[in-house]
């Protein structure tokens, strides 16, 4: 069963990701990704870390992929890339790096030891997450709601700021920091 | 846990590197940010995944603050995307070569 599970939900996510990667359209790209998000949060449940698996579904596919979505209706998704590019041979030479890169990863991965540790039911539950979060995360979770605060900020100025960014005179700019 | 450590460890690899990939040949910026979403996604999953051999929680407490750093980087993000698309017209990050020698 969990194989199996593991089988489905892995073909998805690769079929997803070369879905992100190979969309001619920038809407089946955020569509794909959409699948991605969707079958790792499978996985997290199978790994026991249910709580992530929520958090995978609500943060990522809920917010991050509609964010994209919206952008792309703004920009009106018509950024065909027709033209060649100005640097040539990016296919030719980006897969053998890639596969490089997937052999070196894949190696230090095939390294570890296959035994896991045993757990209990309330591995990964919202409780036990929770637990450690408040008590030994406390300080990074802290920052990282400024951190939150930060981006929400710099989303508004962005926003409304009038004008636009490259071509603004640069005493207009300042003005508006 | 019947699936082995490593099946995981070699999709989470996968993923990382089809990320990479989509970095280094594609050329909108909107696909660009799907791409490193990507890779960020494969770290998650490897920490998720190490979190469990080990039997401790803090690889999936490191994946709690990558969720909170990604929803920032899109949100900041998207937004410097638009202000560009407004004032070029374009997301074609060859197009947008301000700061070329």
């Amino acid at each position: 069963m969990e194989v199996l599970l593991f089988a489905v939900s892995a073909a998805l996510s690769l079929a997803g990701g070369v879905g992100v990667v190979a969309a001619r359209q920038p809407v089946h790209s955020a569509l794909s990704l959409l699948l991605v998000l969707g079958s790792l949060a499978v996985l997290y449940l199978t790994l026991a870390a249910e709580f992530l698996a929520v958090l995978q579904v609500i943060v990522y596919a809920g917010a991050i992929v509609v964010l994209f979505l919206f952008v792309i209706m703004l920009l009106h998704a018509r950024t065909p890339e027709s033209r060649p590019s100005r640097v040539g041979g990016q296919w030719s030479l980006a897969v053998p790096l890639g596969l490089a890169l997937w052999a070196g990863l894949s190696s230090a991965a095939l390294q570890l030891p296959a035994s896991a540790r045993a757990v209990g039911p309330e591995f990964g539950s919202t409780e036990a997450v929770g637990r450690v979060l408040f008590r030994e995360f406390l300080l990074p979770f802290e920052v990282a709601s400024l951190l939150l605060v930060v981006g929400i900020v710099a989303a508004v100025v962005l926003a409304s700021g009038p004008g636009t960014l490259p071509s603004a005179p640069p005493a207009r700019g300042r003005e508006e920091a | 846990m019947s699936v082995p450590a490593s099946a995981y460890l070699l999709l989470s690899a996968a993923l990382f590197t089809l990320g990479t990939v989509g970095v280094l040949v594609r050329r909108t910026a909107l696909i660009l940010f799907m791409s490193i979403e990507l890779m960020l996604n494969a770290v998650n999953l490897a920490f998720v995944t190490l979190a469990r051999m080990h039997g401790n929680l803090d690889g999936q407490l490191a994946v709690f603050f990558v969720l909170v750093v990604a929803a920032v980087e899109v949100v900041v993000g998207l937004s410097i995307l638009v202000h560009i698309f407004r004032s070029r017209d374009t997301v074609d990050v060859d197009e947008v070569d301000l700061l070329r020698g």
